[in-house]
């Protein structure tokens, strides 16, 4: 007599043999997943923080024309913003090693020939170059009045820039910005192609190993999506906290039943 | 310098297919695009809803993933459905099909957002006044919504073209042999990977700045007869 099959031993068949996904063998693999979406975060993540940072200054040097910087600044975001990413990405990692100097300095072992920093420069330099671009169009956008207010109060170009200007040059890209960031996200998975173990490189990693074709994208996909909802969400609430004075006014008639409910 | 000369015939071969690549994904993503910005502005609650879970999903997925979906599980799909239905033997996807597929996809959801917005920008009226002289809806796109609709989209439209010759690089990772493979193998054989990959940029920044200055010419064309605000 057959032996009592359990749910379990018959969920692994079914997914094995007749399902169109092999569900199981990807549950058996997902922290896997997690730890490649662990590197994709950590990649976009430190990228954005990274490149923000340096975009701020160049933005600044760009909207105030800056006499020698802005020349050199729109020719670095020029070239950045002109060429793919992956091609960035493989000058960095496979391009540095061709020259002696390179390889023979002190950056190369802990850096330069490590594919995560590779990556991890190529990102910066490249979402900087997009960042840049936009936050100066914001800056420049600053309403005539605002300067000329703080002009009158007394304020140091310096302040001025701090209280004032990039305040609300921040609030306007905000927009902008949410784009920027899915963006980087879609282009991380070019660390894939530089053997790097992202969500992109665990499902390639799935697919070779067990000879599929579907598994291990789909998933990869399913991951990247719950990833860009997460930021969409995200970037509506700050849209709601920061940009909270440019709604449209809510009608009086709803105003007035929330108030006498 | 002189092993770029020597190998100038493969970088021209990656730069002729990187550019039909480019083109005949614009030519789909066009297509994609209309039909995706029409189902969006349409009175059909299914075809507006079908149209923005187009774009949700394209813009929840990275272009490399489904690629790679469709070129590798999109090969097994065809086989299985031929060896299921008996219509079709073994069947190679090419990458180039692949890629114009992927891309075509992708960049038609941006198109459609483009063209919704630029067919919205034509005031409602224009095209009741056109309804009201008796022109059939052929008409009515051929000379009130398209001529309009391409001033409106211009500007948003060269974006999308920039990004899309930029995302060609892409197809290099499934195997196809453009610009980007080309010049990778060559300067792996040579140990030049640097000189070859900065050659490459500096092509893709050729392409990207002449489409800039033929699309502006076009915008010029399309934007005679109206006055900058």
């Amino acid at each position: 007599m057959e032996a009592e099959r359990t749910f379990w031993e018959y969920l692994r068949d079914f997914s094995e043999n007749q399902a169109p996904l092999d569900f199981v063998l990807v549950y058996d693999n997902l922290d896997k997943f997690f730890e490649g979406a662990l590197v994709t975060l950590q990649l976009t993540f430190l990228a954005l923080l990274i490149g923000g940072l340096m975009a701020i200054p160049m933005a600044l040097a760009r909207a105030n024309k800056v006499s020698v910087l802005n020349p050199i600044i729109w020719c670095y975001t020029y070239a950045f913003r002109g060429t793919p990413l992956l091609v960035q990405t493989y000058l960095f990692y496979f391009g540095l090693g061709q020259f002696e100097a390179v390889r023979e300095s002190f950056l190369w072992s802990p850096i330069l020939s490590d594919p995560w920093w590779c990556v991890l420069i190529a990102f910066t330099l490249n979402t900087a170059a997009y960042t840049t671009e936009f936050l100066r169009g914001a800056i420049e956008t600053t309403p005539r009045g605002e300067i000329e207010a703080s002009v009158a109060a007394g304020m140091s170009p310096w302040l001025r820039t701090r209280l004032v200007v990039l305040p609300s040059a921040f609030r306007r890209a905000l927009p902008a910005y949410s784009n920027e960031v899915i963006f980087t996200l879609h282009g991380s998975v070019i660390a894939s192609t530089v053997t790097l173990q992202d969500l992109l490189g665990v499902g390639r990693w799935l697919n070779g190993r067990y000879y599929l074709a579907y598994e291990g994208f789909v998933t990869a996909m399913l991951f990247y999506m719950a990833i860009v909802l997460m930021i969409t969400v995200a970037f509506k609430l700050a849209e709601k906290r920061y940009l909270k004075h440019l709604r449209p006014r809510e009608s009086t008639e709803e105003t007035a039943a929330s108030a006498t409910v | 310098m002189d092993t770029l000369i020597q190998y100038r015939q493969v970088l021209i071969d990656g730069t002729i297919v990187t550019v039909s690549l480019a083109v005949l994904s614009l030519i789909l993503s066009i297509v994609f695009g209309l039909c995706g910005a029409f189902a969006q502005l349409s009175e059909s609650v299914t075809f507006r809803r079908l149209g923005l879970l187009y774009t949700m999903f394209v813009r929840g997925v990275p272009e490399l993933v489904l690629m790679m979906l469709i070129f590798f599980g999109g090969q097994l799909l065809i086989n299985d459905m031929g060896r299921v239905t008996g219509l079709w033997g073994y069947v190679d996807v090419n990458q180039f099909f692949a890629g114009v597929l992927t891309l075509g996809f992708i960049f038609g959801a941006y198109m459609a957002e483009t063209f919704r917005g630029a067919i919205l920008a034509i005031p409602v009226g224009q095209i009741e006044a056109a309804k009201s002289v008796g022109m059939s809806p052929r008409q009515v796109f051929a000379n009130v919504t398209w001529p309009q609709m391409v001033r409106y989209a211009l500007p948003s439209f060269t974006n999308n073209w920039l990004v899309l010759v930029k995302a060609t690089a892409l197809v290099s990772v499934i195997g196809l042999h453009d610009l980007v493979w080309n010049a990778f193998s060559a300067g792996r054989s040579n140990h030049k990977l640097f000189t070859f990959m900065i050659a490459v940029l500096a092509i893709y920044l050729v392409i990207t700045a002449l489409s800039d200055l033929a699309l502006r010419w076009v915008e010029r064309k399309y934007n005679v007869g109206t006055r900058k605000a």
